[in-house]
């Protein structure tokens, strides 16, 4: 391996590494602004300037320049020590310094690097540029006055979120980075951009002066918006949730998160279950938690076990499903559901329903098909990860489902089932770059499992899966793309009908039941059932509208919970605010309704149940492990029932990305973003 | 004698326009005489003829042209080579490579074909200045003459299949960088990409590209023609050759005209130009590089030579060899003001020293104008102009610094002067009466 000096100490780094990172390998902070790890070399903040020899007799931009075998790099130097002062203060003349009204005070790379690296004090006597404010959305705020033209935003939604909406125009003092006809920016991924902003430009509209950095509790958590499980932090302040920033996770959302995961959190406060309630007259009035109990209790034992059903909802903890089908299953109920959006999956190999290829090794994959999936709007940060796969040139990538803008170029090979069936056939362009792909992977989504027909869908699929070979030596090509965080947990847990039990959708039937009984399940039609109804949940959202008891929950910021993503990695949420008012933790809910019904479910604390989970659901126990990477011998050819499709396209199931489930629905913030991508024009008031 | 260049031994025997610059007119003058022989030869051996000859860069950095061609791939590998004809020039008070476009075109047409050869491109991109109109309409006729006649394009009757372009700039002054001019040409926004990659390595369109600028382009082939040898003859080493020169400013004949390298201004200015206005007496001070550079005082040019070396001994540069004479008339501070306002004009905005610097050094200078600044001003203006100078992406920092720092090096005591006698004037003005601001 090559070596180089830094600062006169030798240090070894693999070659194609620049000088910053090998100054950083050696221990040395070498201050930023414009350079960001996961996007492309702009070299133009000039914060990162160190002496190199051989070379010029100037500094050098390290974040640019290749480091090569022998060379001496210096940082600690007169010349760097003015190279630094001097961009600092070119940075600081046209700054307003307004960090006390900033929201990025205390988090502010200016702030910090101004500390370490500034002048004391300011030599500039003319007067300060001022910089037309821009709109950029209901998400982004700007003052772009701060803006120190790093472009990291420009390059950000160019680069990974693949809409040019933000652009640096004008030149020289005048530049300024515009959104260029002042509209909001149109990706799911657009808030990042708050994140990587270096300055107070663009800050976070919806949390604007709530709150300083360190006032508030930073808890690590993952998110539960869709199945991709990205890693966050939960900043809160006493019992509320502020906001909801990325975590760095390389293996799932590397450090972008997608707006709804950023902004739904408002949603938590809103339109919250925060006590028991009872039907009464066909009014829900406050009860109390004994009244709860007791109405579910006299329902439950005058119905007979297979007179009753339980759907498990998208947001719910593994812990609760479990203490479910413990509690459920253990009274002889067969009728249980984790689908509501009635997916064919379930039963089969695990293998069947995971995302095997894994998120990361994805990248691997030479030719990708898509079939009734639009990850733009179903898990938008795996959709960042393909388009990079795009951008490289690594992949082919072909669509048989939505003809949707996916942010990159595709193969389109039809909407409906018959592309399927066509492609083994087909001679077109992409039919033999699959065939002839070293690693193919098919990306199924919800859209062509959730059909009547899906069962023939899957199998035709799986035919074709196993007819390019999608599962060989050393790679897993068969990847189900979900939609729902709880869902692969569910499929786990063994949260499906037992013989003779219902379906999620024929426990919705008019005189299906007599009971039902919904964990958070709020995206399923319950307009038919005439059962009596209990919703264990935390929004007020279509499960509670339709309740005959309602027993409030906890939300995912509120309760330590196992949540599986679609790869089937098991990752931990943790709890960042207690449950609202006189809400607890689901899994303590039915924990005690067990009790009243004298049922020993053989754990009383979390831990406990856990153990019980791990005991006899070992994946569980095996936490951020994804299981893409232990060889496989999936038959594809069990999957599915063949028989008739319909010719009739598959449509995703995110219909309007903003409003997918319970919390965004309460979200005054995704809801002016729904408004706002389905074109609606909101009353300025 | 007028100068030190013998008729017999300019290149450029067109530079007024008085002949003509069509085909039939440059055959006359000896262009095309011999290309086919020149490119009969190796590309190496061209490379190394025009080492030998020492002809540096002529578009201001003087770096050795034959040297930065044989950066380029010795075989054309997956991607094709280009040459870039950095024809866009802009520096103030430069107009050396409009006289070649507009009166000798066939003169760069066939520099470049033997430079493409010599880098084994087969595509070659002039870009030309935008407000260049008329040299452009010469240009494209004489690009058309030459297709015509077989001389260049493909088939043509030289043997080396060579497709020659112009395309035109929109007026920004930093599409002369080469790495802007490669960024523009690429239809992007003229702003300079980081080097290394250079464009050797990869260039426009991701392929190994040459820039070079007009002059040393349109030389080549009468090195080759003459030999060498022949072109060493003039000048001091390492600045060998002949070169367009020009002033403007208060010389009493302002003009181009094709000299030998290391010529003494004095002597340049005084053959040429007609000498200084008002005499010799009169000369206050030389920008002897276009604006880019630091400004030489009236002693030094006494003895200053016109070439690379002794102008960078002095601290100054030859740039484009365009100078700007200042006589004592001259309010010589406004002047290096309207330049620093040329340089915040023209800064691209994409790096920080330049973006902010340039509007900072300009607006203390506006100040130094008329006095109005602060005595210690002057010590903070050349502080930030040494935090622009050498921290920036391209050379727009440097060539932005170096005037403000030629003006102090040389006359700051005027300037100093200047100040103490606004602020006596302001207190002690006759007739003036103080007023308590309340």
């Amino acid at each position: 391996m090559p070596k180089a000096k830094v600062n006169g100490v030798e240090v070894e780094f693999e070659s194609g590494m620049t000088v910053l990172q090998v100054a950083e390998l050696a221990g040395e902070e070498i201050p930023r602004f414009c350079y960001h790890e996961r996007l492309s070399i702009a070299g133009n903040c000039r914060m990162c300037l160190v002496e190199v020899k051989p070379g010029p007799p100037k500094p050098q931009a390290s974040c640019a320049l290749p480091a090569a075998d022998g060379q001496e790099i210096v940082t600690n130097s007169a010349m760097v020590e003015k190279a630094r002062k001097g961009v600092m203060e070119f940075l600081l003349i046209n700054h307003p310094l307004d960090c006390p009204i900033c929201d990025q005070g205390g988090e502010c790379d200016l702030q910090d690097q101004a500390m370490g690296y500034g002048r004391d004090a300011t030599r500039y006597a003319e007067n300060k540029r001022a910089v037309e404010e821009k709109y950029m959305g209901p998400l982004i705020k700007t003052a772009m006055t701060r803006c120190i033209q790093c472009t990291r935003c420009v390059r950000f939604v160019t680069e990974v979120a693949g809409v040019s909406e933000i652009g640096l125009i004008s030149r020289g003092e005048d530049v300024e980075i515009t959104t260029y006809l002042d509209q909001a920016v149109v990706s799911e991924l657009s808030a990042n951009v708050i994140d990587l902003c270096p300055v107070g430009a663009l800050t976070s509209k919806p949390y604007a002066f709530n709150a300083r950095s360190w006032e508030l509790t930073k808890t690590q958590s993952v998110d539960v918006m869709d199945a991709l499980g990205s890693a966050i932090r939960v900043d809160a302040r006493g019992p509320a949730v502020l906001r909801v920033l990325p975590r760095v996770n390389d293996a799932v959302n590397e450090e972008w998160i997608s707006d709804k995961t950023r902004y739904a959190c408002d949603g938590l406060s809103r339109q919250r279950l925060d006590r028991p309630m009872l039907r009464d007259g066909g009014r829900l009035r406050p009860a109390s938690w004994t009244d709860a109990f007791g109405a579910v209790i006299e329902r439950l034992r005058g119905a007979a076990p297979e007179r009753v059903g339980v759907v498990a909802g998208d947001l719910q903890d593994a812990e609760s499903m479990k203490a479910a089908l413990d509690l459920f299953g253990g009274l002889g109920v067969t009728s249980l559901d984790c689908r509501q959006d009635g997916v064919v999956l379930g039963g089969a190999p695990r293998e069947s329903w995971l995302f095997n290829s894994t998120l990361e090794g994805i990248e691997q994959a030479d030719a990708i098909l898509l079939v009734g999936t639009n990850p733009r709007l179903e898990a938008p940060v795996f959709n960042a990860r393909l388009r990079r796969l795009w951008l490289a040139g690594k992949a082919r990538i072909g669509v048989i489902g939505e003809r949707a803008d996916l942010t990159y170029d595709y193969d389109y090979l039809g909407g409906g089932p018959f592309g399927v069936a066509g492609l083994a056939d087909s001679d077109s362009a992409f039919a033999r770059a699959f065939k002839g792909a070293q690693r193919p992977a098919i990306i199924l989504g919800q859209g062509a499992l959730t059909r009547p027909d899906s069962a023939a869908v899957l199998a035709a699929v799986a035919t074709l899966g196993a007819a390019i070979g999608v599962v060989r030596e050393g790679w897993n090509g068969w990847n189900v793309l979900h939609t729902a965080a709880a869902r692969v947990g569910g499929l786990d847990l063994g949260f499906v009908p037992r013989p003779g039990g219902k379906t999620a959708r024929e426990m919705t039937a008019e005189g299906a039941l007599d009971m039902l009984v919904l964990l958070g399940a709020d995206e399923i039609d319950l307009s038919a059932t005439d059962a009596f109804v209990v919703y264990l949940g935390t929004h007020g959202d279509a499960g509670a509208h339709r309740a005959d008891v309602i027993l409030p929950g906890a939300a995912y910021t509120e309760k330590n919970g196992l949540y599986v993503n679609t790869e089937g990695r098991v990752q931990r949420g943790e709890r960042a605010v207690f449950p609202k008012g006189d809400a607890r933790e689901d899994w303590a809910i039915l924990r005690a309704l067990a009790e009243r019904l004298g049922v020993r479910l053989g754990y009383d604390t979390l831990d406990q149940l856990r153990e019980r989970l791990f005991a006899d659901h070992p994946t569980f126990g095996r936490i951020d492990f994804a299981p893409g990477s232990i060889p496989t011998k999936l038959d594809l050819s069990s999957l599915g029932v063949a028989g008739e499709v319909s010719p009739a396209p598959f449509a995703s199931p995110v219909k309007a990305f903003h409003l997918t489930n319970p919390i965004a629905r309460a979200s005054v913030t995704m809801s002016e973003c729904a408004a706002l991508a389905s074109g609606l024009k909101l009353a300025a008031e | 004698m007028v100068g030190i260049l013998e008729d017999k031994d300019r290149i450029f025997t067109n530079l007024y326009g008085l002949h003509d610059w069509r085909l039939e007119g440059a055959r006359a003058r000896g262009v095309w005489n011999g290309t086919a022989d020149m490119l009969s030869q190796t590309p190496e051996w061209v490379c190394d003829q025009i080492k030998a000859s020492g002809l540096r860069g002529r578009g201001g950095a003087g770096f050795a042209t034959g040297l930065k061609w044989t950066f380029m791939p010795k075989q054309i590998g997956e991607r094709p080579h280009f040459l870039v004809v950095n024809a866009d020039e802009s520096e103030p008070g430069t107009c050396k490579d409009r006289e070649i476009m507009r009166f000798d075109p066939h003169r760069l047409i066939e520099g470049c074909l033997v430079a493409s050869y010599a880098i084994r491109a087969h595509d070659c991109i002039i870009y030309i200045r935008g407000e260049y109109v008329l040299e452009r309409e010469h240009l494209e006729a004489a690009l058309v003459e030459a297709v015509v006649a077989r001389l260049i394009g493909k088939d043509n009757i030289h043997g080396w299949d060579c497709d020659i372009r112009v395309t035109h700039g929109a007026g920004a002054y930093i599409c002369g960088d080469e790495m802007a001019l490669l960024e523009s040409l690429e239809g992007k926004k003229g702003q300079p990409r980081l080097k290394p990659p250079f464009p050797a390595g990869a260039g426009v369109y991701g392929c190994p590209t040459t820039v070079n600028n007009v002059e040393s382009i349109a030389v080549t082939p009468e090195i080759l023609r003459r030999g060498a040898e022949w072109f060493t003859k003039f000048g001091r080493p390492k600045n060998s050759g002949t070169k367009l020169m020009s002033a403007s400013g208060h010389v009493n004949k302002p003009c181009v005209v094709e000299e030998a390298m290391s010529i003494p201004i004095r002597q340049l200015i005084d053959d040429h130009f007609g000498g200084v206005r008002g005499g010799w007496g009169n000369l206050k001070a030389i920008i002897p590089g276009g604006s880019s550079v630091r400004m030489i005082p009236a002693e030094e040019c006494e003895v200053a030579l016109m070439d690379f070396d002794d102008l960078v001994a002095r601290k100054s540069g030859l740039g484009t060899a365009a100078m700007i004479v200042m006589d004592k008339e001259c309010d010589i501070v406004a002047a290096v003001a309207r330049l620093s306002y040329f340089y915040k004009h023209e800064s691209c905005g994409q790096c920080t020293p330049c973006r902010e610097g340039t509007g900072w050094m300009w607006r203390v200078m506006e100040r130094m104008v008329t006095g109005e600044a602060e005595p210690k001003e002057i010590d903070l203006l050349l502080d930030v102009a040494s935090q622009v100078e050498g921290h920036t992406i391209c050379g727009l920092g440097d060539a932005a610094a170096w005037p403000i720092q030629g003006l102090f090096m040389h006359f700051r005591p005027e300037i100093e002067q200047r100040i103490a006698q606004y602020r006596t004037r302001r207190a002690n003005h006759p007739g003036a009466t103080l007023i308590a601001a309340e």
